[in-house]
């Protein structure tokens, strides 16, 4: 049997957000308020702490020989606690990498009054094992000058400033 | 296993606010499927649901909430979720149900309502990314869904141009879709013309936020015969995960999708997928991702899927279509049941009942896929008549 045109048009009813927002079909709002406490675990535990001390540490996998980075306690391919601590470079290159006009509610940033745009990517770090990225902004570059392979170099808040967090480097820059 | 079939499908209009609720979505989808096949819900032995995240609904166990608009009253009732692959893991929940032999019927309903959540439904997926080393940097999908796409085409040198193609292509087919929300005659002008959300993605390169519900019934293979003088059989399912880890994955190529793939082409005995596949209802929530699916499919070799998309090969009259639906593009996306209106499309397609969209040629065997969680799962199914 075909699924027509009538079949459907009595299914769904299509409502606008003015008439939701707008009181014209009512409606129950309602805002969560959840508060959490996320504990890290022993090998993100030491990652935030060695970026408040400025650098970047990774964990070695023995029998994949991998340096990852994030570190974890035990790697997910071999399926084996990890190895040693390595520390790894703060300097690496773009892997893939976006120009965002937009927030992460969806909001649209005022480009055109002069707000640059939002510029994350993955970033390989130098020291880890290769295709090794992790997730974070670009600065101090034109976003439309961001290219694959760009080396980049952390631009890391005053040691006063850092908190322990991923957000201790404020973003990478080009190197020259 | 028994051989199981799907015999019915019902699938609401999608819109981008509707003002029924999630479960009169669910219900008035589950009520076509059963019409469509003369079935009652006394006939059915069990239930399953597919749906997205709770926090777009803001209820806490929404699958049993959307309970009673499945038809699952006193039944055997399951809910599964895998993000935006729930669709098409729905049907594969229902095969395992009929498949062992613990059930001869199952009805296989997929729900969802995005516009409740504001100011957009976007803002609740902050909370997929790892809370201490992603969060604080305020992802977002769309970000990741665009980092992904600029791998892709970095890597095979793949333009913006002619990725543009898959929305002109899936918003004309879904012209001819009864439940499409935006469906358009446009250009690839007008799509590189469209607002920049992220780059490498313009707005036109997105499927829309949306509300709608759809519904298959699954039937073991001496009731499906009863039933129908043409059921269609779901001769192939696989599933796969890759590591949550994304960013150390290289996102040019859909691992997680081949994985899943030669899974549901070794059960359906498939060796050579792009000559033994006549359509397919690739995942397209973004027109990259079209592209993306048909190479983890394995319908177009590494780095060649743009090109036989600009040769037409895709097309609805082509050598394999591509989301003659009109696809997640222009039919719409309320996830997981965005996911099983694709599987609606190769069923309703392969029985030769798809009316205006219907792809030359006797189509018989067709293949589906879904994706979602963190950018790493993949479902697939494959149906033959």
């Amino acid at each position: 049997m075909e699924i027509t045109k009538k079949m459907v048009e009595k299914t769904a009813t299509k409502l606008s957000a003015e008439e939701i927002l707008g009181g014209k079909v009512l409606s129950v709002k309602w805002e969560p308020k959840l508060k959490y406490a996320w504990d890290n675990g022993p090998a993100i535990g030491r990652y935030l702490a060695e970026l408040k001390n400025g650098k970047i540490i990774a964990k070695k996998c023995d029998k994949c020989h991998r340096i990852m980075i994030p570190p974890r306690m035990f790697c997910e391919l071999c399926w084996v606690p990890t190895g040693e601590w390595v520390y790894v470079k703060d300097t690496g290159i773009v892997n893939t990498w976006i120009v965002g006009y937009v927030d992460w509610k969806a909001k649209r940033l005022d480009i055109k009054g002069g707000v640059r745009p939002i510029t994350p990517g993955i970033i390989e770090i130098d020291g880890a094992s290769k295709g090794m990225g992790i997730l974070h902004h670009l600065g101090e570059v034109d976003p439309w000058k961001i290219h694959r392979s760009m080396k980049v170099k952390a631009v890391w808040k005053p040691p006063e400033e850092r908190t322990g967090s991923i957000t201790d480097i404020k973003y990478f820059k080009p190197t020259k | 296993m028994r051989r199981v079939a799907i015999v019915g499908a019902g699938l609401t209009k999608f819109y981008r606010n509707t003002q029924e609720t999630p479960k009169e979505l669910a219900y008035e989808a589950t009520k076509m499927a059963l019409d469509s096949c003369e079935m009652k819900l006394s006939d059915i032995d069990c239930v399953v649901h597919g749906t997205a995240p709770d926090a777009f609904d803001g209820v806490h166990m929404k699958g049993e909430y959307l309970s009673d608009g499945s038809g699952a009253y006193r039944k055997p009732y399951m809910r599964h979720f895998v993000g935006g692959g729930t669709g098409v893991l729905s049907p594969i929940h229902g095969w395992f149900h009929v498949a062992s032999g613990m059930f001869d019927t199952c009805l296989v309903v997929a729900e969802e309502k995005m516009s409740s959540a504001y100011p957009h439904p976007a803002g609740a997926f902050l909370t997929i990314f790892d809370h201490t080393t992603e969060q604080p940097l305020y992802p977002t999908l769309i970000y990741i869904f665009a980092i992904e796409m600029n791998r892709f085409m970095t890597t095979h040198g793949y333009r913006k141009e002619d990725i543009a193609l898959v929305a002109v292509k899936n918003k004309k087919n879904a012209m001819d879709h009864p439940s499409a929300q935006l469906p358009a005659e446009i250009t690839v002008q007008d799509v590189l013309n469209s607002e920049i959300m992220a780059w490498p993605v313009n707005r036109l390169d997105i499927s829309p936020t949306s509300d709608g519900a759809a519904c298959v019934v699954l039937a073991a293979e001496h009731v499906a015969r009863r039933i129908t003088e043409k059921p269609i059989w779901i001769d192939g399912c696989g599933w796969s995960l890759d590591t949550a880890y994304w960013t150390t994955r290289d996102l040019y190529y859909p691992d997680y999708l081949e994985v899943a793939a030669r899974q549901a082409y070794k059960m359906a005995g498939i060796k050579e997928p792009s000559k033994e596949i006549h359509i397919a209802e690739p995942y397209d929530p973004f027109t990259y991702k079209e592209l993306h699916h048909i190479e983890g499919l394995m319908l177009a070799p590494r780095g060649k899927s743009v090109q036989m998309l600009v040769d037409g090969h895709f097309n609805r009259n082509g050598n394999l279509p591509t989301s003659p639906s009109g696809g997640l593009l222009g039919v719409g996306n309320p996830i997981a049941a965005a996911g099983l209106m694709k599987v609606i499309e190769l069923y309703l397609q392969l029985k030769g009942t798809a009316g205006k969209r219907q792809v030359p040629g006797n189509p018989t065997c067709g293949v589906a896929n879904a994706w979602g969680d963190l950018m790493q799962v993949g479902t697939v199914v494959v149906l033959r008549s």
